[in-house]
């Protein structure tokens, strides 16, 4: 045996969850702006720019995240943009989540019934204005349960990034186990941690599901 | 900084790229399979009334849907070989991919089931069927049809998710996207090439999916015979009443078994997102 599993290599492993959470608030937060674009073209009352967000969408939703990671990695290297990977993952991650949560906000705001845009034109309120003051706020927590639910996905989609060399929570056990050679053991650890983050999520997200579908009980 | 696109060295590798193609679709089939008919049991066991039996599916629903695929697939892969289990690429990511689709099938089903009215599980009850009947009548065939939309997007992402499988050298899409990416140093166009195969599989998938589902739920089967019947008869008997009321134009319909009325599809559906 080369080595064994000790408090360094724990260490490393949990300083690298910092680099798991970083890239998944940047992708989200990102993604978050471009969900809110896709979202407000998709209900935009222009035909050619809904169908622009729905071709946007369906095809995003159609590749798979690795190959849109391999295509912004290699595609902006050949176009001479050495990107820092972090650069890279964080791109790929926000178009992808920018289609995904366009497409679950999109459905947020088109399931507020129909009378109240009536009413607030009635009110003289413009479209934006119905938008921010009447649709969106309710809307909003109608959207968390999913949102925190993609939120998990995002988060365990991040360990993508080892592949192009992002050195996060995977790519940091890859690293431990390639000098050790116990991929038992690291591997555990490493989905211990990624467990950690995501459960309670999960819960949360789970707990206000519950919440909100009281008629249903 | 001038580059440009070109897509013609890759033409002598379009039958590798199909074949990986073809893996692909063939590992996410099998997956699906088996991994839907290990989530029904697991859904089932979830409610059991054996605790112990309740609580190890739910701790295996919960440990699958929240760890990382890639970290499963080397768990499986990496993890199984240092205990002396070897197996090929092949088999061990299908079956990484069987273990995931099977949790979050399960979590699906288990929503479908739960939205059954239980009144008509005691109406089944007092009607004398026995336990399996009612399981397999009443609560899994309208779960199933109910829930069909989350668990075919499930499939979708599980075929986007088998591109994982690249990182243990199973030869399926992406694998092969690395190969000839290597062989050309043409990645940037080898990356376009097989995006675009994974959107046509997407959409081959959606259309199969489409299609079974209108044919294997026979509610679907007998609404879809009614309204052709009831549009036949409709011109049949149109032409001798120039009157036709409301009244009259519920004539046609009476010819139609009794259908119970399309329910309400639900507009969330828990596990369809996360």
């Amino acid at each position: 045996m080369i080595g064994s599993f000790s408090w360094t290599h724990l260490w490393y492993l949990v300083d690298s969850i910092w680099w798991t959470v970083v890239l998944s608030l940047l992708a989200f937060v990102l993604g978050s702006i471009g969900g809110f674009g896709v979202m407000l073209a998709r209900i935009s009352t222009r035909t050619w720019l809904r169908n622009m967000a729905l071709l946007y969408i369906e095809c995003i939703q159609g590749i798979p995240l690795l190959i849109l990671l391999f295509i912004v990695y290699f595609g902006l290297s050949v176009y001479g943009f050495a990107l820092p990977a972090l650069v890279a993952a964080g791109i790929a991650m926000m178009v992808y989540t920018s289609a995904y949560l366009g497409d679950i906000w999109r459905g947020c705001v088109e399931a507020m019934p129909k009378p109240q845009w009536e009413a607030s034109e009635c009110l003289s309120l413009t479209r934006w204005q119905t938008l921010r003051l009447v649709i969106i706020p309710q809307a909003t927590r109608l959207s968390l349960p999913p949102t925190i639910g993609f939120l998990v996905q995002l988060i365990k989609m991040t360990s993508l990034a080892s592949v192009i060399g992002f050195v996060e929570l995977t790519r940091a056990g890859q690293i431990i186990n390639n000098s050790i050679f116990q991929p038992f053991l690291v591997f555990t650890v490493v989905g211990t941690f990624y467990f950690l983050l995501c459960y309670p999520l999960s819960r949360w997200s789970a707990s206000m599901e519950r919440k909100l579908n009281v008629s249903n009980r | 900084m001038n580059f440009s696109l070109d897509f013609s060295s890759l033409a002598p590798y379009w039958p590798v790229f199909l074949r990986g193609a073809w893996l692909t679709l063939k590992m996410t089939t099998v997956a699906v399979v088996v991994g839907v008919c290990i989530g029904v049991v697991i859904a089932f066991a979830k409610s059991s009334r054996n605790l112990l039996v309740a609580r190890a599916c739910g701790a295996y629903i919960e440990a699958v849907r929240n760890t990382p695929f890639l970290v499963q697939i080397f768990l499986l892969y990496f993890g199984l070989a240092s205990l002396g289990v070897h197996m090929p690429t092949f088999a061990a990511a299908v079956l990484a991919m069987i273990i995931n689709i099977a949790a979050y099938a399960a979590e699906i089903i288990r929503a479908g089931i739960d939205s059954v009215p239980r009144g008509q599980i005691e109406a089944a009850e007092c009607l004398g069927l026995s336990t399996w009947r009612i399981r397999w009548h009443v609560m899994l065939q309208p779960a199933i049809e109910r829930v069909y939309p989350a668990l075919t997007s499930q499939f979708l992402l599980m075929m986007q998710a088998s591109a994982m499988a690249s990182q243990i050298s199973a030869e399926e899409l992406t694998a092969i996207a690395n190969t000839v990416q290597s062989d050309t140093f043409r990645s940037l166009e080898t990356y376009i090439v097989v995006a675009a195969l994974y959107l046509v599989l997407s959409v081959l998938v959606k259309l199969l999916a489409y299609g079974v589902g209108e044919y294997i739920f026979k509610r679907r089967r007998t609404i879809r015979r009614a309204a052709l019947l009831a549009r036949r008869s409709a011109h049949a008997t149109l032409p001798h009443l120039p009157m036709a009321s409301a009244a009259g134009a519920l004539t046609p319909m009476s010819h139609v078994p009794f259908i119970h009325g399309v329910s309400k599809p639900r507009d969330v559906v828990e596990g369809s997102v996360s």
